[in-house]
């Protein structure tokens, strides 16, 4: 049977303020564990909330990021469920009167085409601490730090259909909320962290199967891994007459293996009740307008851009747009390097590649934006060719020298672009090809093409590698007879 | 000494017919002798209590002086007081100290007020009679076997044993003014959100208010103007100018209307407690008053109402009383399921668990609407009611409690009629009015109280008719016998 798979996400957004939600404590991740925790986080008796207007006003930015309607009064509930790591044993957070309402945010997909994932609402709420349960023979730590940094939990409507789209929605999000500057995006401390709903059904059928949730995805590829593996956990148990069960689910990146959490029969009743210690929340026109004028340009309107100012195309701008620190060094790299078409080749290729490799971020590449402008500028005028590029790039990125120019000194990498050395060279090697000569000129124009790489070899060899290609080519071409 | 009010102590530390040191050391002998028999306090404070007597007259000496400088006072045991045990009449909080100070606390010791003690009170505010204390029950200095009323019974027992001339206390349903009535002093619970709650241990947040505890109402006026005002660590609390309460105690009460809801004088009062409230009333008349009868139609919803809302919000607030950073642990707990439970058993008495259970069981799914969600429309409609009353009278008169001061375990195995001992008081905690209770008359050698309800913020008006009537009566001055 064919199978129609269906995928919504909650993203838990933390908010880059720099105290909690509630109280005056730092945000700041990895101090000493309950050190950023004062009597309100501690949930010590008589402790009250307090908000955090910057909170409100990021999570007004994000609603207005996503085309989303903004609701004048928002309403704060409590959550009760007992843990160690919730201190107040309910978690503050929005129900039924979410800060952002309905909106949409549009993907690009693999073969260029656009979709649109609706956005269901957004809310705020605050973070729990963290349950430590290594290193405490037989017991828990409890760390409070994280407890009451402010979140915005994101739920889609399930539009997405298959695990690409679900990470090409996840990136664009991330790009989304680092771009405006609401989270800092660092996946693997939490700051971002994705659940996905997955269900399947028959292909064309327009009712959705039973859904489960899989938590705390905190890599794109863990997600990716996640839905796949949970698709087909699903297709399998559907296809030998089973049926799904409605759960949460928690994956193990390390192992790529999920396991149950808990059933929906398991499932807490939470009884919700509106917070009354906290007032609702209104909104006014200004405190949005205000808002509105602290947008900064947002990765779709950076594409566009990227393709008038820099004549990239809908990809290459696509890829370069959605990260705002990628974006920066981008137009920095081709505001030294002249060339925004090989700029973006190179921040996509070599210098991307090397920052997977080494699991480094944009604002940690060991190579700067002038030094990568400065080799984007020997490339296009020809000073070195591709390969010596490449040696130039490793140079720099190992540190072993200041500039491109200075690598291709020390390297001796200048292409020989003399024209009458070249030709010497050319005759020098021809003179003992005879044999190669006559099969090209026998051969017909395509078989011809391939063939000249044959001379190419042995002339870049000739020239310690240092002949500018092209120009062999061309004193190729004319000493054969093209 | 001990027989003088605030207004007069105040005056005798000016002239330097006292010192602080003198008058803190004579309070604290009085409940060194005589507190065995009341039981009003759960902590007596002494070396801290003559350390702050000693600082207030230095103060004077420097002249820095307020009205309360080195005037002697008890909190009830549910303000949170820095480096003192803070026990909430609770096991579960036997040997918390909090570190830090209620909103309440500090500024009744900026104001230079000397602290003699924590005083006893029904196990987290939850109780009309003071039974319900870990620490074991106050008795009312006016009669052997009497309950002093609750929550806040050892403040108004230690009033009214002249222990000390004033007292904090809160009021969530009437646990301000029915042990003000009980033991024939004075309370006053003002407008929801006068008083910070930042620091008092929560009940039902949108309840809970503070208040004196005095023997007059110009005391009381003095105390307000120290404990009022907006608080930015309490989002609840209204900011809103702190007028001079004791400016317009001496205008006189020529026009003032009152109000008599006929749903509060029915059959089902005692003759006699209609007679001697009645009584109380026609003074007023006497002062120029008009009275005329009112109609407040959802009266009879009010203790059902509140006996929803209370308990849910309790349910809450109390879940952080679980065994983990603070209060009270059971032994050699086997797992966290058993730290919860045994913790939550053993440290919690039976009200607090009664209610705690109601509020759970009103806001589970299923319930909520029929409990939670009609409960809170009927709180819209009875403060509706009071609006419109307050649209032809300035004050609404009741009895504050249906009888005077009952014997103690008379109504500790029916909680029911324990509940009801609320009746005239509940309603206004759910409208958020300033109310008060003043001594009244007597009943078989008992205190009576007059309940007084006025619109928001209406609180100089209610004292300056409290104010009035003491000045032309003296139940206020009446002394319960050695």
């Amino acid at each position: 049977m064919q199978w129609d798979v269906v995928i919504g996400l909650e993203i838990h957004v933390q908010l880059a303020t720099k105290t909690k939600i509630f109280s005056g404590s730092s945000t700041a991740y990895g101090a000493e564990p309950n050190t950023q925790a004062s009597a309100v986080d501690l949930a010590m008796p008589g402790t009250l909330p307090v908000p955090n207007e910057q909170a409100f006003r990021y999570a007004v930015m994000f609603g207005l990021a996503v085309n989303a309607e903004i609701a004048r009064r928002s309403v704060f509930e409590r959550k009760n469920y007992f843990y160690p790591d919730l201190p107040k044993g309910y978690q503050t957070t929005q129900l039924e009167r979410p800060i952002v309402g309905p909106g949409h945010v549009d993907i690009e997909l693999a073969d260029g085409s656009q979709k649109r994932v609706r956005i269901h609402h957004a809310h705020l709420e605050e973070d729990a601490g963290k349950s430590l349960h290594e290193d405490f023979h037989g017991m828990t730590g409890i760390d409070l730090n994280r407890a009451g940094t402010p979140l915005i939990e994101v739920v889609t409507e399930p539009d997405m259909r298959s695990s690409e789209e679900a990470v090409a929605f996840a990136r664009k999000l991330h790009g989304l909320v680092t771009s405006l500057g609401i989270c800092d995006g660092n996946m693997s401390e939490g700051s971002l962290r994705f659940d996905v709903n997955v269900s399947v059904r028959p292909k064309g059928q327009e009712a959705l199967g039973t859904r489960t949730e899989t938590k705390n995805l905190n890599s794109f590829r863990f997600m990716e891994q996640a839905i796949h593996q949970e698709v087909e956990r699903q297709i399998d148990i559907l296809e030998d007459g089973g049926t799904i069960l409605q759960e949460t689910r928690l994956y193990n990146g390390d192992t790529n293996v999920s396991r149950s959490m808990r059933s929906k029969e398991e499932a807490n009743d939470y009884r919700y009740f509106p917070c009354p210690d906290l007032l609702p929340v209104d909104i006014d026109e200004a405190f949005i307008e205000d808002a509105r004028s602290r947008l900064p340009e947002l990765p779709d309107a950076r594409k566009q851009r990227f393709m008038e100012q820099y004549g990239l195309n809908d990809y290459d701008a696509a890829l370069l747009s959605n990260e705002a620190k990628l974006s920066a060094f981008f137009e920095d790299t081709v505001r030294h390097g002249k060339d925004a078409k090989l700029a973006a080749n190179w921040i996509q290729g070599e210098f991307s590649a090397r920052l997977n490799a080494e699991d480094k971020q944009v604002a940690e590449s060991p190579i700067s934006t002038e030094q990568l402008g400065g080799l984007v500028i020997r490339i296009a005028d020809q000073t070195i060719s591709s390969a010596g590029a490449k040696k130039v790039f490793e140079a720099l990125w190992s540190g072993e020298a200041g500039s491109a120019d200075e690598v291709i000194e020390a390297k001796g990498l200048k292409q020989v672009s003399d024209t009458g050395e070249l030709e010497k060279l050319v005759d020098q090697v021809l003179a003992e090809m005879p044999e190669q000569i006559a099969q090209y000129q026998e051969a017909d124009e395509k078989k011809r093409k391939k063939l000249m790489g044959g001379f190419m070899g042995p002339l870049m060899k000739a020239s310690k590698g240092q002949g500018n290609p092209k120009l062999f080519n061309e004193i190729l071409q004319r000493k054969l007879g093209g | 000494m001990h027989d003088k009010t605030v207004a007069e102590l105040s005056s005798a530390l000016a002239s330097g017919q006292v010192s602080s040191v003198e008058l803190t050391q004579h309070f604290l002998d009085r409940i060194r002798q005589d507190d065995s028999r009341y039981n009003a306090f759960i902590t007596v404070t002494e070396e801290a209590a003559l350390k702050d007597a000693r600082a207030a007259d230095e103060r004077r000496q420097q002249g820095d002086v307020t009205p309360w400088t080195g005037i002697p006072f008890a909190h009830k045991d549910l303000f949170c007081t820095n480096g003192v045990r803070t026990t909430c009449g609770s096991k579960m909080l036997e040997n918390f100290v909090p570190p830090y100070d209620a909103t309440v606390t500090s500024k009744l010791r900026e104001a230079g007020a000397v602290c003699l003690g924590k005083t006893n009170m029904d196990e987290f505010a939850m109780g009309s009679s003071t039974e319900s204390s870990y620490f074991g029950a106050t008795t009312n200095p006016w009669g052997e076997r009497r309950v002093p009323g609750g929550s806040s019974g050892g403040s108004a027992a230690a009033v009214a044993a002249r222990l000390v001339p004033a007292a904090t206390a809160t009021d969530t349903g009437g646990s301000i003014r029915q042990p003000a009535a009980l033991c024939g002093i004075t309370g006053l619970k003002p407008t929801y959100g006068r008083i910070s709650r930042y620091g008092m241990v929560a009940f039902a947040s949108s309840l809970d208010q503070a208040g004196t505890m005095t023997r007059t109402a110009q005391d009381s006026a003095m105390m307000l103007n120290v404990m009022a005002g907006h608080d930015p660590k309490d989002s609840t609390s209204i900011d809103r100018a702190v007028p001079d309460y004791t400016a317009e105690l001496d205008q006189p009460l020529k026009g003032l209307r009152i109000g008599l809801p006929r749903e509060y004088f029915t059959a089902q009062l005692s003759a006699a407690m209609e007679q001697t409230v009645r009584n109380a009333i026609a003074e007023y008349e006497k002062l120029g008053a008009t009275v005329q009868e009112i109609s407040l139609p959802h009266a009879n919803l009010a203790i059902a109402a509140y006996y929803v809302i209370a308990p849910a919000e309790c349910s809450a607030n109390l879940s952080r009383f679980d065994g983990a950073r603070y209060g009270y642990r059971c032994d050699n707990p086997k797992d966290l399921l058993d730290m919860y439970t045994r913790t939550r058993a053993e440290g919690f008495g039976s009200e607090v668990k009664r209610r705690i259970l109601v509020g759970t069981y009103a806001l589970s799914a299923g319930y909520y609407d029929a409990y939670y969600l009609k409960a809170q429309k009927v709180r819209r409609l009875i403060q509706q009611d009071f609006i419109e009353a307050f649209g032809q009278v300035d004050i609404i008169m009741s009895p504050t409690s249906p009888s005077p001061a009952f014997v103690q375990g008379e109504k500790t195995n029916d909680p029911v009629t324990m509940y009801l001992e609320d009746i005239f008081t509940i309603s206004t905690n759910l409208a958020g009015l300033p109310a008060m209770s003043v001594p009244a008359g007597m009943m078989d050698g008992l205190p009576v109280g007059l309940q007084m309800i006025g619109d928001y913020f209406s609180e100089a008006r209610l004292l300056n008719a409290a104010h009035q009537f003491q000045q032309v009566t003296d139940w206020h001055q009446m002394t319960p016998a050695r």
